[in-house]
């Protein structure tokens, strides 16, 4: 809510907030103008999703997940994934409950789980090559220190791949160590998976639920807004087994009821179109991470010049920008503030180019770890990162 | 002590009990048993409450026009709070029918329908050991959505005074005793909820009845929450009067609208909040912290429909202004047919629902008396199976415990075509018929 604000004013590049400034594709803004015409689907719909939309839902992922996927009981749709995050944890957390989170977080996990009265525990992504980073791959967890995490208190752990801020694709053997650990310990999985078409090449999205032992277990969640740049139709959707999904059937019968119904069914037209062409290249779940992958390249390409670091992401829509190699010296802003934050209000004012300070993403003691670090996001039209390039290209020709 | 499951066949379900205490008691609902039975049975369907015709012509343009225009960052998400265009006109709207400078930067929030308005003013205000007074009969999720805050529902009845012989029934005659809503507040009572106009009688609250509780309130110190989502449709010349107006109120109130009431599009899901800084503050934070941000698209279509009804206000082109006259006929032809045939209609003041006696159909369903299911409740899923029309038993308004004080009552929605409450009449009147000849 605070950096939104800030980066509001139009005379700043914004690299902040994740917000595509590309159009949604043609066709998904044409099955939304069709569906205004029509009378019953300005009316309530089903709650737990529309019919239409939880059946594309399941053809889509009964491909993707390799099972049968129940449209009426698998699958619940709520407004955005941040509504599936939060129907998740009421339905399933509650006070004297831990829930693991790996940090960097997105930042709505910890008050989320504190709001339903439980206790995060954090454990750090850490970097291999002791701090020289270039790529997201190079960001692991110890899988010791992860499994000093669990006890018996653990009712959940929170996954997030691809990852937000750093772009980690989860390996196949990395999703192992978690997974064994989970049915060790008898607790369940929260993915969120919302960035799960934007893989770039050399990397395959794993489903953590398609490990043996994990269906049962764990929620899987998706979101219109990063599937088809629409973040401000807020549709997002969690995919389960039948006995953990009516729990967060019973939170959303109390909570809101219903989604907007001509959202639902312009998703679903959409959703329609591309699964039957999921073995066609222009499908748009593949050509938009090629889309991206190419301003991902032109980002990073851009910020190494500049005499920054970046992280190079294997997924998502953002890159972690290492800031410390410019040294700017901003120990007389005598803020208590994290040196991140102070980097990025300084970028802002002094640069006009505005990101987000990664201790944004942090718990308390693992701050001091990430403050060195930004993020940009990425999923920005041509002339945006134009004049992202041109500030990027002149940065050291001014004097700090 | 860690456990080796990883030597048994795989243990792949939860073996402890897996959902959050804050669920129990909260997992039945109404609506997804009777919008079932609706949409598998039901030819001519008075059920849940949504319009069957379209939505003015000025609001579907508006939706188009912003969809076909060169912005298409009106896909992307906007402020979390509320669409800048829609909080600035309900602050312009709200502040001209409360007489007061609203900010619709802390004095508006939007929300995804009015029932996630109600769900963050109950996560908001409500902890446990709170009680909050609801009035019945209630829309049901007031009951719930305390239950799963955590605090403890205190119910208080409408009671129905005798109408004078001859006269039919009116949501007016349903009143509160005022000695026993002041039995009701304690020291622990955090909050009351008023729903004027009233779902399912219809009733509209007057003067007198408003400044009651407002009494109370202030006394008490206690909050209102104020579900006024029908607060256009009320018929013979009635005026639906803002509780937050009274002495006061506006300090201990929100007030909670809704676009899908307001403009017939129940499946936008878009409602706001309008209320103090000091309450709307809390909102913020659980609306930050469970959805964040509403849908783009939609609000900025109710923000140019609130911005031509604030230009046509009062004025007979205004839809608020036609729209109740509309719904007043069609509540009037209801009304005759129900009569004609022998079901004794509650006339309401408001609303778009209308509540009828059905005793004198009894005969076609028996009564179980041994059944924990409550009479009307029976009737009405009788009624869909056997007769193709769907309606809602009282009984679903009511608490547990007072499910059977009124037990011959089904609830009927009558925004509908005309084409739609003829078909019903049609039901109704070839019921009768073949009742009289039995």
């Amino acid at each position: 809510v605070e950096f939104t604000k800030v980066a509001a004013d139009p005379s700043i590049v914004n690299l902040g907030q994740g917000l595509p400034d590309i159009s949604p594709p043609s066709y998904v803004k044409e099955e939304l103008a069709k569906v205004a015409a029509v009378d019953r689907l300005n009316q309530y719909t089903r709650g737990f999703g529309h019919p239409s939309l939880v059946k594309a839902l399941s053809q889509v992922y009964e491909g993707v997940c390799g099972r049968k996927i129940d449209p009426l009981t698998d699958i619940l749709v709520t407004v955005g994934a941040y509504g599936s995050l939060f129907s998740t944890i009421q339905a399933l957390i509650e006070e004297g409950d831990e829930v693991i989170i790996i940090e960097p977080f997105y930042d709505c996990y910890e008050p989320m789980v504190k709001m339903a009265g439980a206790k995060p525990v954090f454990i750090p992504l850490r970097c291999k090559n002791d701090g020289n980073s270039a790529s997201s791959a190079d960001w692991v967890l110890d899988p010791a220190e992860l499994a000093n995490k669990f006890n018996s208190k653990t009712k959940a752990i929170i996954l997030n791949t691809p990852h937000n801020p750093i772009g980690k694709v989860f390996t196949r053997e990395e999703l192992q160590v978690i997974a064994d650990l989970c049915i060790k310990h008898d607790t369940l999985c929260i993915s969120d998976e919302v960035y799960e078409w934007l893989v770039y090449k050399g990397n395959k999205h794993v489903k953590i639920a398609t490990l043996p032992g994990m269906w049962e277990r764990t929620i899987t969640i998706g979101s219109a807004g990063k599937t088809y740049s629409v973040t401000g139709w807020k549709l997002g959707w969690s995919i389960g087994p039948k006995n953990l999904i009516k729990h967060l059937q019973v939170v959303h019968q109390n909570t809101l009821y219903t989604c907007p119904t001509p959202l639902q069914e312009a998703l679903a037209q959409a959703l329609w179109i591309d699964s039957k062409r999921m073995d066609d290249p222009d499908c748009y779940f593949y050509s938009l991470s090629r889309e991206l992958e190419s301003k991902r390249d032109r980002m990073a390409q851009l910020l190494r010049e500049a005499g920054l670091k970046p992280v190079v992401p294997d997924g998502g829509y953002f890159m972690i920008v290492d800031v410390s190699t410019l040294n700017v010296d901003l120990s007389d802003v005598d803020e208590e503030q994290p040196y991140d934050y102070k980097f990025v209000k300084w970028m802002i004012t002094s640069k006009k180019l505005s990101a987000i300070p990664l201790s944004a993403f942090c718990g308390p003691e693992t701050k001091k770890q990430f403050e060195k670090y930004i993020r940009f996001c990425f999923i920005k039209k041509d002339s945006t990162l134009d004049a992202a390039e041109v500030i990027l290209k002149n940065w050291n020709k001014q004097t700090v | 002590t860690s456990k080796s499951f990883l030597s048994l066949p795989l243990q792949a379900k939860m073996s402890r009990p897996v959902q959050a205490r804050r669920l129990e008691g909260v997992d039945k609902n109404i609506w997804v048993e009777f919008v079932k039975l609706a949409a598998t049975y039901s030819k001519v369907n008075l059920g849940q409450g949504f319009p069957d015709f379209p939505a003015p012509d000025f609001l579907r343009e508006a939706f188009t026009r912003a969809l076909s225009g060169e912005n298409h960052m009106l896909h992307q998400y906007t402020r979390a709070f509320g669409h800048p265009p829609l909080v600035k006109v309900l602050a312009q709207l709200f502040g001209k029918l409360l007489g007061r400078d609203l900010d619709p930067m802390t004095n508006v929030m939007v929300t995804v329908g009015a029932y996630q308005a109600l769900f963050c003013c109950f996560q908001a205000f409500v902890d446990e050991g709170d009680e909050v007074i609801i009035i019945e009969p209630f829309f049901d999720c007031y009951e719930s959505m305390v239950k799963m805050a955590g605090g403890t529902p205190v119910f208080i009845p409408l009671r129905l005074k005798a109408p004078k012989d001859g006269k039919l029934m009116s949501s007016a005659d349903w009143q509160l005793d005022p000695a026993e809503l002041a039995s009701k507040f304690s020291e622990r009572t955090k909050a009351i909820v008023l729903n004027s106009p009233n779902n399912p009688l219809g009733k509209v609250f007057s003067r007198g009845e408003l400044e009651l509780i407002a009494d109370l309130c202030v006394k008490h110190d206690v909050l209102c929450i104020s579900d006024e989502v029908y607060e256009w449709l009320v018929y013979d010349g009635k005026e639906h009067i803002r509780i937050a107006s009274l002495q006061g109120m506006w300090d201990r109130t929100v007030i909670i609208g809704s676009a899908g009431k307001t403009f017939s599009v129940t499946g936008w899901k878009v409602g706001w909040t309008v209320g103090p800084d000091r309450l709307l503050q809390h909102l913020r934070t659980v609306h930050q912290n469970s959805v964040y941000h509403c849908a783009t698209i939609a609000q900025e279509a109710v923000a140019q429909g609130f911005q031509r009804e604030l230009m046509l206000y009062g004025k007979p082109d205004s839809y608020f202004v036609q729209l109740s006259k509309e719904l007043q006929q069609k509540r009037d032809w209801l009304v005759q047919s129900l009569e004609a045939v022998g079901m004794k209609p509650i006339v309401p003041e408001g609303t778009y629902f209308l509540v009828a006696d059905i005793s004198e159909f009894k005969s076609d369903v028996p009564d179980v008396p041994s059944s924990d299911e409550p009479y009307d409740n029976r009737f009405a899923k009788w009624m869909v199976k056997n007769k193709g029309l769907a309606a809602i038993p009282l009984s679903a308004f009511y608490s547990k415990a007072h499910k059977n004080n009124y037990n011959n009552f089904i609830r009927f929605c009558f925004a509908k075509e005309e084409a739609t409450l003829k078909a019903a009449n049609e039901i109704l009147q070839k019921w009768k018929k073949e009742k009289t000849s039995s």
